[in-house]
């Protein structure tokens, strides 16, 4: 790769996605979506339930498919692969509802987010899960299902966590968990933000934490982003405290 | 009890046979919610195969057992295995997604075509295949002259299913394969997620299905030394109500499940009558799922996720 070559694949984002509109059979729920994310930057999407948040995330990840636009990953076109091949260039999410599996343990959820990586990294990558989720370690015999909704989500981003991706994709990490929990979560999305330089796509509910977590956010309003700038800039905008954060902000 | 015992022996010998066939039904349940109706002429045609290797063999003058029987094995299952392969391709695959019962019309539809394919190729005419391992071991031989005997071939069958079924326990259990199988099972979307191929897991479950039920269809060939275009319909039927039985979707199930099936047939035989034996496996299938909805190892259908 030459200089000049290597230089635009830095300035490029990460992840490009370009007026992207994907369907449910006829309804449609992106209409022409654009969005970047560049490498190291966390990106926070908000939006109101049924927005298309969870759409966009799943659209990333090829399954639905988006019907029109481009998502670029890595300087790839990704946008018709199937969703397979795109989680095999480094990228995983952790979806909406967690989906845990429900009859493995706790220990075989973790090898199953392992299944992309090379067997020697395994003990590596299952002991930085441990130190930052201790609590799996303490779990780890236990069957996905029977684990607290907390747990289940430390789960489900400590198992993503385990194919070492480059684009970590959590669609509302926070959803109805204590706020002790949350906090200690939103810390660990920081922690291996800044230490390890791991990308962040987040989708969140709970916008006042994530637009001060992240460094640009996003609003999504029927399907389109209607707003666009850095946490602060969101933060400090009436449109969005009064939408988002109304009692919110604690 | 010499009788009693003897039909026990015969009992587990059937139900080997039934609970190899069981597995394929519960795995392809488990991973996609549809009966394979067509699995019961995936055994028939495993049956067909070894009889054409053995023949084959012999024509070229192979007639040392312990290999022909190896080659039986492996061709069979391997040549089974690309059926059940190529029907999950054909018939399955392009009907994903679409309304709940297309995938059980084409099953029953590959299950007809499948028979009549081999009655048209193969003859309708039974075919029989002479005894290959005969005599056994006499377990008990008392002086009214009532005789226990285990058959070699009985042995064999017995053997081959305790080590089949434990191979593929451990396969399921243990393997990164078999748990990409089970993620699948329980969450297709969320394994995709996690970079398994789905397609290729469901293709793979056809396989070993398979290739398990050419096992089977071997095996009955040996036992029974006649084979027709007809037997996959009975002994699929049996197998389906074995996994049934047992729980469908559950891998100990199927396998208990058709254990329970051929002591319950050969019982009914041996004690009763033989015209019966069918409704009497039926009969208590209806019980069981009368108290216990989901068989005896499936799992509620109400869990907490
Ligand atoms: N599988 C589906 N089939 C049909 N419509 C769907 C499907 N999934 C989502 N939708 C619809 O698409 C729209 C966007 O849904 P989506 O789940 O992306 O919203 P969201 O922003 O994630 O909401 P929430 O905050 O409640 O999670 C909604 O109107 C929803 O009803
Ligand atoms: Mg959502």
């Amino acid at each position: 790769m030459s200089a000049a070559q290597s230089i635009l694949l830095a300035s490029e984002p990460l992840l490009a996605i370009r007026g992207v509109e994907t369907f449910y059979g006829k309804i449609q729920a992106l209409r022409g979506v654009d969005v970047e994310v560049h490498r190291g930057e966390i990106v926070t999407l908000i939006g109101a339930n049924g927005a298309g948040k969870s759409t966009l995330m799943m659209t990333i990840c090829g399954n639905p498919q988006a019907r029109a636009g481009q998502i670029v990953y890595n300087g790839k076109d990704i946008t018709h692969l199937p969703t397979h091949d795109i989680m095999s260039m480094s990228i995983a999410q952790s979806p909406e509802g967690r989906r845990v599996f429900p009859r493995m343990t706790v220990m075989e959820n973790l090898q199953m987010g392992a299944i992309l990586e090379d067997d020697k990294h395994f003990e590596d990558d299952l002991k930085r899960v441990f130190t930052l989720f201790p609590r799996l370690k303490e779990r780890r015999g236990q069957r996905g299902g029977t684990l607290s909704g907390g747990e289940q989500q430390m789960l489900a981003i400590g198992r993503a966590l385990m194919s070492r991706p480059k684009l970590l994709l959590l669609d509302e990490p926070s959803l109805g968990l204590a706020p002790l929990v949350v906090k200690q979560i939103f810390e660990v999305i920081r922690e291996l933000n800044a230490n390890e330089g791991l990308t962040v796509f987040l989708v969140e509910q709970n916008a006042f934490h994530a637009l001060r977590l992240a460094h640009r956010g996003y609003v999504m309003v029927n399907g389109a982003i209607t707003m666009a700038g850095t946490g602060r800039e969101l933060l400090a905008r009436e449109e969005v405290r009064s939408a988002y954060l109304e009692g919110g902000a604690h | 009890m010499e009788y009693f015992l003897q039909q026990l022996i015969n009992g587990i010998t059937l139900g080997s046979i039934y609970g190899l066939i069981a597995i394929g039904y519960t795995m392809v349940y488990g991973i996609i919610g549809m009966i394979n109706f067509a699995h019961g002429e995936i055994f028939m045609i495993g049956s067909f195969i070894a009889l054409t290797v053995f023949l084959a063999l012999a024509a070229i003058g192979v007639t040392f057992l312990p290999l022909v029987l190896l080659l039986m094995v492996i061709v069979a299952m391997v040549c089974t295995a690309a059926w059940g392969w190529t029907i999950e391709r054909v018939a399955y695959r392009p009907l994903r997604g679409s309304f709940r019962l297309a995938p059980l019309i084409t099953a029953i539809g590959m299950s007809i075509f499948l028979q009549n394919f081999v009655q048209i190729t193969q003859g309708a005419r039974v075919k029989p295949l002479p005894p290959q391992i005969q005599g056994g071991l006499i377990l008990m031989n008392n002086p009214n002259g009532i005789v226990v005997q285990i058959s070699w071939m009985q042995i064999i069958i017995i053997a081959m299913t305790i080590v089949l079924m434990a191979g593929f326990s451990l396969l399921i259990s243990k393997t990164s394969l078999g748990r990409q199988q089970r993620a699948c099972e329980q969450d297709r979307k969320m394994a995709s997620l996690l970079g398994v191929n789905v397609d290729r897991t469901i293709s793979l479950t056809f396989v070993i299905g398979a290739s398990l039920a050419a096992v089977a269809g071997m095996m009955y060939l040996l036992y029974y030394g006649v084979i027709d275009f007809y037997i996959g319909f009975i002994a699929g039927v049996k197998a389906f109500t074995a996994a049934v039985l047992g729980g469908i979707g559950s891998l100990p199930g199927a396998m208990l499940g058709g254990l329970a099936i051929g002591l319950i047939e050969t019982f009914w035989s041996g004690y009763f009558s033989v015209e019966y034996k069918d409704v009497a496996a039926f009969s208590i299938l209806a019980i069981v799922l009368i108290f216990m909805p989901s068989g005896l190892l499936g799992r509620p259908e109400v869990e907490k996720v």
